[in-house]
């Protein structure tokens, strides 16, 4: 999950800060499954240790219930 | 319908805006310019005797029998070569041509056998029609003379005959070879009464030959003859239907005898192949009836346990019972589902559906996600939709022809043929793969460039000639304007010049020279209509996404895209991959690439089909396979897929499959996948049901059964029967009926009926109110998205990196004579040509590891160990080994990895860090895999059953 997470952010990583953060954000929300969208969450709460800086942005944008 | 004869019109028909009007025998006739006499005829209503003509192929002239007179000419010209003018009054039966012809017969006859009755081809004989229509009556040479009617028969193809005694060397054959499939096995040997029809002094088997059929379809005798004719006889109706092979979706003639297929035969009418066929279509079809093929349902509870053979009633209750188990125990997302693309579109359709409806959640996905998701994420991310811009034949039109990770000659042939022939008509090609492909250098055909990559660096190259385009002011600067995102273009066209991204400075890691890049980058952006194919080897990568938008970009940026001759076309691998994406069944999104969380459209399928559906996305296989070992997915039908084949890294697979409860397989065979399931439903080939099959071109063509199913029920019954027993009644009388509920929902779609295909014979999507014969060509005027968008596309190496322990780079792929994993093919007799997956290794790795062509050798990465044995060849580049996944005993997927394209999770099989050596027996996982398999494909007896 973190792997996933982090090769999405390198993708968008040189795209301009706002649109790559929009652009990890809208993949995984588009494209990813409840459990693993839960798992990130729950990780992100234990610190996120390992997740690219972009990815952590990207949940702190993502809506609780989403 | 009965027996089917097409007409055959003597030469290929011509495109000329220009007509002339002529008469024939007093028949005042109209054609364009360029157009034969013979040709013209045939448009009057006057069949002209012929031999060596025929309409594949150019006229030859040289039988002698197609002799016309020309009112104001002399002499009495072939009616094949010479070309109708205006003005022109011809005859074509006068007491000096009859006399002519005949004479022209007596010679033919004179070294031909007399045994038509017993001949194959009695009644479907061009010389025996010809004998008839020029009143033959005797033969004055007498049959005593030195003939060729005792030569001897070559038998060694396994599906046709090649009798020299009965040929009377026409040339069609060999013509048919150079001009329909491009492959120039055959020739004329000899001169004058010793020319002899060879394929290079060869046995057929041993020759050039690839068996695609076009010789013995060209053949007017039985010279050149299908085995199963001569066995079984002519048949007696023909069925139109859709090969269930490659994703070119060649149309055929099934030719009946009752409910046994006689012959396959490529229909001239198809707008795919245009007549022409490969040996899978043509010839391996006998796994439709193969002994193999598993026709009762049957249970168990454990995998470890023998197969129980029930009805059909049963079957279906104990699966819907354990999944309503599971799902009650687990949770309603603990089970989904896998939809096939070897499947119609119909069926397909029925599965997403009834995992959607009747399981109540959205894990549904399909092979393509091992295959193509990342065309379908790039092209809809750059232009805004997910498939191929062009039809094939827009490949006549294309100047310059970019084959990037694709080999067609072995996976596309009948398009590959097409492609051969406007090579050989002067367009230029540009191949990017790690290997050399035939089409590099084939008869007539040389690519111009070559770009050895290696593998894991298709991002890299594709924006090194982008940059090229970009810094040598070679962009479409009015196309991109008018057509495309220019803040988009303007942040791109940044990004690709830096110098970081030139050939020079990524020489290094490609391994492509600079020059060559340069060159090719030219040559694409300036050579005039430019068109990219592309197959897997652009998608099986951890960039796979990446590199298909890199393409879009480069194709925006140099305008070419939006007019025939030019595009971005995924060749894709399976019959309907294509048509399983179309219809909704990634986890997603619904028909037509829309997407789950959209209200309205959630709303729309919610009122049809009159149940609750959710928004949010569901499993994809991988993550179905990880949430198994987790413990939280535990249910699984899989419609005509073998993951535990076919996936990456079947430790893996096995695992997770392993600890599924229930794992539902709906299959023609006891495949791979089948050994961990507990249920097992019986399949229809493609012979057996009625639907439809979306090509590579995204065109929709029939299926149309040609013999009743099987096992009794069709697939779509079958998955109606099981949704049933879930809950949820669904209320199809005919598979038309669920591709008019797909129309009605999809708007893509609108436009598509059985009824409508029937008409026109196969229609292209988007098909609507807005085009309602079909879309040949996307994009034209305007992006379906509105304004073409770039992407970034930073190269990211794969973390799959080679190691003093994993030196070799093993990539994958497949090859003629067989397909995806086998499951057809190898039950057939294509295992003549590759009866294993052999590793293809270069002569200095092999040297360097003290290995021989021929020895078994162990294939190990930091996924698994296998064995295989090694073929030296330097069609491959040092450091780089290549391999099959065919035969499952071969175990290619123990050894590639868990890594993945970022966007869509497509497995990246094109790169896995190996290491090669020596050894004398198999691999553990080899004689582990023999014996689950001799385990879990036990079935029990019956009377073992009755106890």
């Amino acid at each position: 999950m973190v792997h996933n997470a982090n090769q999405i952010a390198l993708y968008f990583a040189s795209f301009p800060r706002e649109e790559a953060i929009d652009g990890v954000l809208n993949h995984i929300q588009k494209f990813w499954e409840r459990r693993m969208k839960d798992q990130l969450l729950a990780y992100v709460g234990q610190g996120g240790t390992g997740l690219h800086e972009l990815v952590l942005e990207a949940v702190k944008r993502m809506p609780v219930s989403a | 319908m009965p027996l089917i004869q097409e007409i055959d019109y003597g030469t290929p028909p011509t495109v000329a805006q220009t007509l002339v009007s002529l008469e024939i025998d007093g028949k005042p006739v109209t054609v364009p310019a360029g157009t034969s006499i013979m040709r013209a005829a045939v448009d009057a209503g006057v069949q002209v005797p012929k031999l060596c003509a025929t309409d594949s192929v150019k006229a030859f002239g040289s039988c002698r029998l197609c002799l016309v007179e020309i009112d104001g000419r002399r002499g009495t010209p072939a009616s094949c070569t010479t070309l109708a003018e205006p003005g022109m009054k011809v005859r074509t039966q006068t007491p000096k041509l009859a006399k002519l012809r005949r004479g022209v017969m007596e010679l033919y006859i004179s070294d031909h056998p007399l045994d038509c009755l017993t001949c194959a081809a009695n009644g479907n004989c061009e010389l025996q029609d010809m004998a008839g229509v020029v009143g033959l009556r005797e033969v004055r040479y007498g049959y005593e003379g030195a003939n060729h009617i005792k030569s001897t028969k070559d038998e060694s193809n396994p599906y046709f005959t090649f009798d020299p005694g009965k040929c009377i060397v026409c040339s069609r054959c060999v013509r048919a070879c150079e001009e329909v499939q491009g492959t120039f096995a055959l020739t004329i040997d000899g001169r004058g009464f010793a020319s002899v029809v060879s394929a290079g002094n060869k046995d057929f088997i041993d020759s050039e030959c690839v068996s695609c059929g076009a010789c013995v379809q060209a053949c007017p005798t039985a010279t050149l003859m299908e085995k199963s004719v001569i066995a079984k006889g002519q048949g007696e109706h023909s069925v139109i239907t859709t090969c269930a092979y490659c994703g070119v979706g060649c149309t055929f003639k099934a030719e009946m005898q009752g409910n046994e297929v006689v012959r396959m035969v490529p229909f001239k009418d198809g707008k795919a192949n245009h007549g022409h066929s490969c040996v899978k279509g043509r010839f391996s079809w006998g796994y439709a009836t193969h002994k193999d093929r598993m026709l009762k349902p049957m249970i168990r509870a454990r995998i470890t346990d023998p197969w129980r053979e029930v009805t059909w009633d049963e079957a279906i209750g104990y699966a819907a019972g354990e999944f309503k188990r599971i799902q009650a125990k687990y949770g309603r997302d603990s089970i989904g589902g896998i939809t096939s693309s070897r499947c119609t579109n119909e069926e397909t359709y029925l599965v997403q559906k009834m995992v959607r409806a009747a399981f109540g959640n959205n894990n549904v996905d399909t092979c393509a996600r091992v295959c193509h998701s990342p065309t379908g994420y790039g092209l809809n991310a750059t232009f805004g939709t997910s498939a191929g811009t062009q039809d094939f034949d827009s490949v006549e039109d294309a100047d310059v022809i970019v084959v990037i990770g694709a080999n067609p000659t072995d996976a596309h042939p009948v398009f590959a043929s097409q492609m051969k022939r406007r090579l050989r008509e002067g367009a230029h090609l540009i191949v990017i793969d790690p290997r050399r492909i035939d089409l590099i250098k084939t008869p007539h055909v040389q690519a111009d460039y070559h770009l050895p990559l290696r593998p894991g660096t298709n991002v890299a190259v594709i924006n090194a000639i982008s940059h090229v385009v970009v810094t040598e002011g070679l962009v479409d600067e009015p196309y991109v304007a008018e057509r495309c995102d220019t803040k988009a273009f303007d942040l791109w066209r940044n990004f690709i010049a830096e110098e970081r991204n030139s050939p020079e400075a990524l020489e290094t890691l490609t391994g492509v020279p600079a020059a060559d890049v340069r060159a090719a980058a030219r040559l694409y952006a300036t050579g005039g209509n430019a068109a990219i194919y592309y197959g897997l080897g652009v998608t099986e990568h951890s960039q796979g996404s990446t590199m298909v938008m890199g393409m879009a970009n480069l194709a925006m940026a140099t305008g070419n895209i939006g007019k025939r001759g030019v595009g971005v076309n995924p060749l894709r691998g399976q019959n309907n991959v294509q048509g399983s994406c179309d219809m909704g069944s990634f986890p997603h999104e619904f028909s037509g690439y829309r997407h789950v969380s959209t209200d309205a459209v959630r709303e729309m399928f919610e009122e049809a089909w009159n149940v609750t559906l959710q928004g949010e996305p569901g499993l994809r296989i991988p993550n179905m396979l990880d949430a198994a070992v987790e413990g939280t997915f535990m249910g699984l039908y899989v419609q005509g897929e073998d993951i535990a084949q076919s996936d990456p890294n079947t430790h893996h697979v096995t695992s997770g499959l392993g600890a599924m409860e229930c794992v539902v397989v709906q299959d023609l065979f006891l495949n791979e996948t089948a050994s961990y399931a507990h249920v097992f439903l019986p399949g229809s080939s493609f012979l057996e049901k009625d639907g439809t099959f979306t090509n590579a071109e995204r065109r929709l063509g029939m299926v149309r059964k040609a013999i009743p199913p099987m096992a009794g029920l069709a697939d779509w019954e079958v998955t109606m029967a099981l949704s049933k027993a879930l809950g949820y009644e669904m209320h199809y009388n005919h598979p038309s009926e669920i591709m008019d509920e797909i129309a009605r929902l999809t708007p893509t779609f609108a436009g598509v009926s059985f009824k409508k295909l029937d008409e026109v014979g196969s229609l292209q999507w988007p098909c609507n109110a807005n085009a309602p014969e079909g879309t040949p060509i996307m994009h034209i005027g305007k992006f379906v998205r509105g304004k073409g968008r770039f992407m970034i596309t930073e190269f990211v190496p794969t973390e799959e990196r080679t190691s003093g322990r994993f030196p070799l780079i093993l990539t994958t792929g497949r090859i003629l004579s067989q397909y995806n994993v086998g499951a057809q093919t190898k039950r057939t007799e294509n295992n003549v040509w590759h009866a294993e997956d052999i590793l293809d290794i270069h002569p200095f790795d092999a040297e360097h590891r003290g290995i021989r062509d021929g020895d078994r050798v162990e294939l190990s990465s930091r996924a698994g160990k296998t064995s295989l044995h090694a073929r030296i060849t330097e069609r491959i580049q040092p450091g780089v080994v290549y391999t099959t996944f065919h035969h499952a005993v071969s175990g290619a997927n123990v050894v590639t990895t868990d890594f993945t394209d970022w966007a869509t999770g497509c497995p990246e099989y094109k790169v896995t860090a190996v290491q090669v050596r020596p050894v004398k027996k198999e691999s553990e996982w080899q004689e582990h895999y023999r014996e689950t398999k001799r385990i879990t494909t036990q079935i029990m007896s019956e009377a073992s059953a009755g106890d």
